[in-house]
C-alpha cells in the first residue's frame, strides 16, 4: 500500500511536466503578452517592455524560459532562483510584486486562510458538495426504497436535469427566477461575509453533482437490497429502520464515499464558470482573468494546482476503496 | 407433484413458441427495436429530429433574417406576454421578442442550432473513427502503442479539459487555423483532441476481454490476419459501447461549445446573411445575460433549448445503454 501510494505519487511528476509543458507552448504561442493593455488604455512604451522583458527573463529563449520556470535560473548578480521543483510558481507579471502563490493562498491582512482566493473556492466546493450529499443521499435512498412511485419518478426526473443540464444553464434559470422574480437572494453582494449570497453559488455548482450523488445512491441501495444478508435481517425479524440504516444504507454508501474526493476536486477546480457569473473572488475567476491577461506564471500556477488536484483526487478514490473494503488489493 | 411437471413443460412450450414467433434479428436490428420501446428514448429523438430539422431548414423556418435589424422593434418582449418588464408591449410578429437591437429571438435561435448539431455530430465522428482505430491497435497489438495510450491518457485525464479548450481557443483564435469556418474547425479540433482518449480507452477494454475468447482463437487458427481479426471479429462485437459511448459524447460537446460561446470564445458571430453559420446558442446567451432582468426571454429561450436538446441526447444515450448492453441496465 505505502509502496502504492509512493509509486503513485512519483507517476504525477512526468504528468505535471507534460502538463506543464502543453501549457507552456500553448500559452506562448497566444498573440499578445503580458505587458499589452486594452486599446483604449495607454500602452506601456516599448522601452519599459523591453526591461521589463529582461527582468523577468521572458528575453530568453523559450526551452531556457520554460527551464527555467521548472529548474530555476542564476540571477543577474549570479544567485540561483529556484523554480518549480522548490514550490516556486514564479511572479505575477500583472499584479506587481506578488508570487503566484501569494495572489493564491495568502489572505488579506488579517484574515484566515479561507480568505485567500483558493480558501473562497474551497469553501465554495465544500459548501457546494455539503448540498450534494445532504440532498442527493437523502433523495437517493428514498427513490429506491419507494421504486417506481411518484417519489421515485420526480426524484428520477430531478437527477436526470442534474446530471444533463450544464451548471451555467441551471444558473440562468435560478437567477431568473429566485433573484429577478422572486427577489428572493441577492446576486450583487456587498460582501462575500453575508451568508445568502452563497446559497445560489453553492446550489448551482452543487447540483450535478447532487444529482450523480443520488444515482449513484439509487443504485447501490436498488443492488443492496436484494442482498441475501437484507433478507436475512428481515427475517430475523429486525425492525425495517435498522435493516435500512443498519444494513443496507451502511452497504450501499461504499460507492458513494468513493466518490466524494473526486467530486470535491471536480467541485473546487470546475467552479471558474459559476464564479466568473457571480464575480466570485476565487482562484477560477483569477485564471480566466490570467488567460485573458497573459500573465504567464499565473496561467501556469493555476492549471498546475487544477492538475495535482485532480490526481490526488483521483488516488483518494484508490485508497478509499482499499480502506473500506479490505478484499480489495492495489498491485 | 404432477401440475408442477405439467406446468414446466407447459412453459417449456410457450417458451419454445416465443422463440418461433419472435424473428431472427442481428444485435443492431434487435438494440433498435428495444430502443424504440422505450419511451423517453422516442421521446428524445422526436426532439433530435425536430432541432435537426429546424437547424437544416433554418433559413426557409425562421420569419427574419437572423441579424436583421428592425429599427424602432428592439426590446420587445414574447408575443405571448403582453407587457414586459421594461414596459414594452409585444408584438404577434415576433413571437419570442426581439433583442436589444431589435433581431428576432426566435429566428436566431433556429439559427443557432445550426451550430449546436454540427458541433455535437462533426468531432464526434471523428473522435469515433480516431478513438476505435486506435484503440483496436492498442488492445490487439500491446507493447509501446499501448503504453504510449495509457501514458497519453493519464495527461489527458490530469489536464481540466474545459481550460485546455479555453487556452486553444484564446491561443489560435486570431490565427489562420482560428479563422477557418468562423472559428468552427479549431473548435471541432480542439473537442477532438481531448476526446478520443476516451473511446480509445473503451475500444481497448473491449478488445483486451475480446482477444482472449475461443472465436477469436479460431480465426487465428484457420489463418484470419491481424487486420481481418481485427475490423471482421472484434470491431463488429464491440459496437454496442462504441455506439452507447458516442451517443453519451454528443450532449457533452453541445455544452462545451455552449460554456465556450458563453465565455465569448465560441464561434466568430457573422454577420453575412449568406453564411451557413450565424450565432450560436452560447453567443446568445452571452448577448442576452446582461440584460438578465430586463429581457429575461432572451436568454430563456437560448437556454431552454440548450437544455431540451442535452436531455434528449441524454434519453437516447440511457436507451441505447439499455438496448445494447443489458447488463449495464440502471446502474449509471
Amino acid at each position: 500500500m505505502g509502496r502504492f501510494v509512493v509509486r503513485r505519487l512519483l507517476w504525477l511528476i512526468p504528468v505535471i511536466l507534460v502538463v506543464s509543458g502543453i501549457t507552456f507552448i500553448l500559452m506562448h504561442s497566444a498573440p499578445g503578452g503580458p505587458w499589452d493593455r486594452d486599446l483604449s488604455a495607454r500602452q506601456v512604451d516599448p522601452n519599459t517592455q523591453r526591461l521589463l522583458n529582461e527582468y523577468y527573463g521572458l528575453d530568453k529563449p523559450l526551452w531556457r524560459q520554460f527551464v527555467a520556470y521548472i529548474i530555476g535560473d542564476y540571477n543577474k548578480d549570479g544567485s540561483f532562483k529556484c523554480g518549480l521543483v522548490c514550490g516556486n510558481l514564479g511572479p505575477s507579471y500583472r499584479q506587481r510584486g506578488l508570487t503566484i502563490q501569494q495572489i493564491l493562498f495568502m489572505p488579506p491582512e488579517g484574515k484566515n486562510f479561507f480568505y485567500s482566493r483558493f480558501g473562497y473556492s474551497i469553501r465554495l466546493g465544500v459548501y457546494a458538495m455539503l448540498f450534494a450529499v445532504i440532498l442527493g443521499v437523502p433523495a437517493g435512498i428514498i427513490s429506491a426504497l419507494k421504486q417506481n412511485t411518484w417519489a421515485d419518478y420526480i426524484s428520477l426526473f430531478i437527477v436526470t436535469i442534474g446530471i444533463s443540464v450544464p451548471n451555467f444553464v441551471i444558473a440562468i434559470f435560478l437567477i431568473i427566477i429566485f433573484a429577478s422574480w422572486l427577489h428572493v437572494v441577492s446576486i450583487v453582494p456587498r460582501s462575500w461575509d453575508q451568508v445568502d449570497v452563497w446559497i445560489l453559488p453553492a446550489i448551482i455548482l452543487g447540483f450535478g453533482t447532487m444529482a450523480r450523488t443520488a444515482r449513484l445512491t439509487r443504485a447501490s441501495m436498488l443492488e443492496v437490497m436484494r442482498m441475501d444478508y437484507v433478507r436475512t435481517a428481515r427475517a430475523k425479524g429486525m425492525a425495517e429502520r435498522l435493516v435500512i440504516f443498519r444494513h443496507m444504507l451502511k452497504n450501499s454508501l461504499i460507492p458513494v464515499v468513493t466518490m466524494l474526493g473526486p467530486s470535491l476536486a471536480a467541485l473546487v477546480t470546475g467552479s471558474f464558470i459559476i464564479e466568473t457569473m457571480f464575480g466570485f473572488p476565487g482562484m477560477g475567476r483569477a485564471y480566466v482573468t490570467a488567460i485573458g491577461q497573459r500573465d504567464y506564471s499565473m496561467i501556469m500556477g493555476t492549471t498546475l494546482i487544477y492538475a495535482v488536484l485532480v490526481a490526488l483526487a483521483n488516488l483518494s478514490v484508490d485508497l478509499t476503496y482499499v480502506l473500506l473494503d479490505p478484499r480489495i488489493r492495489l498491485d | 407433484m404432477t401440475t408442477a411437471h405439467d406446468s414446466a413443460t407447459e412453459t417449456k412450450n410457450r417458451i419454445a413458441a416465443l422463440e418461433v414467433a419472435t424473428p431472427q434479428r442481428d444485435l443492431l436490428m434487435d438494440g433498435l427495436y428495444r430502443l424504440l420501446r422505450n419511451r423517453a428514448s422516442v421521446v428524445g429523438l422526436i426532439i433530435i429530429a425536430i432541432f435537426v430539422l429546424g437547424a437544416l431548414f433554418a433559413n426557409f423556418l425562421a420569419p427574419f433574417s437572423p441579424i436583421q435589424i428592425n429599427s424602432g422593434k428592439g426590446f420587445l418582449p414574447p408575443a405571448f406576454v403582453e407587457v414586459g418588464p421594461n414596459g414594452y408591449k409585444s408584438d404577434p410578429a415576433f413571437l419570442f421578442g426581439t433583442d436589444t437591437l431589435g433581431r428576432d429571438v426566435l429566428s436566431r435561435t433556429l439559427y443557432g442550432a445550426r451550430v449546436s448539431m454540427v458541433v455535437g455530430f462533426v468531432p464526434t465522428f471523428i473522435i469515433l473513427i480516431v478513438g476505435t482505430v486506435i484503440g483496436l491497435i492498442s488492445g490487439y497489438r500491446g507493447g509501446w502503442v499501448d503504453n504510449l495510450l495509457m501514458r497519453v491518457t493519464d495527461v489527458v485525464y490530469a489536464f481540466p479539459d474545459l481550460l485546455f479548450f479555453i487556452i486553444m481557443m484564446i491561443t489560435l483564435r486570431d490565427t489562420f487555423i482560428g479563422q477557418m469556418l468562423n472559428g468552427l474547425f479549431l473548435l471541432f479540433s480542439s473537442l477532438a483532441i481531448v476526446s478520443w482518449v476516451g473511446v480509445a480507452r473503451v475500444v481497448r477494454g473491449q478488445v483486451l476481454s475480446l482477444k482472449e475468447k475461443e472465436f477469436i482463437e479460431a480465426a487465428r487458427c484457420i489463418g484470419a490476419r491481424d487486420s481481418r481479426i481485427m475490423f471482421r471479429h472484434i470491431l463488429p462485437n464491440s459496437l454496442g459501447p462504441i455506439i452507447i459511448i458516442s451517443a453519451m459524447t454528443v450532449p457533452g460537446m453541445i455544452i462545451t461549445e455552449a460554456i465556450l460561446g458563453y465565455l465569448g470564445l465560441g464561434l466568430r458571430p457573422s454577420t453575412n446573411p449568406k453564411d451557413f453559420f450565424i450565432t450560436s446558442w452560447g453567443s446568445l446567451l452571452l448577448e442576452g445575460q446582461t440584460a438578465i432582468n430586463a429581457q429575461p426571454w432572451l436568454l430563456l429561450l437560448p437556454a431552454i433549448c440548450v437544455s431540451l436538446i442535452v436531455l434528449a441526447f441524454t434519453f437516447v444515450g440511457d436507451g441505447l445503454r439499455d438496448a445494447l448492453d443489458p447488463r449495464l441496465q440502471g446502474t449509471q
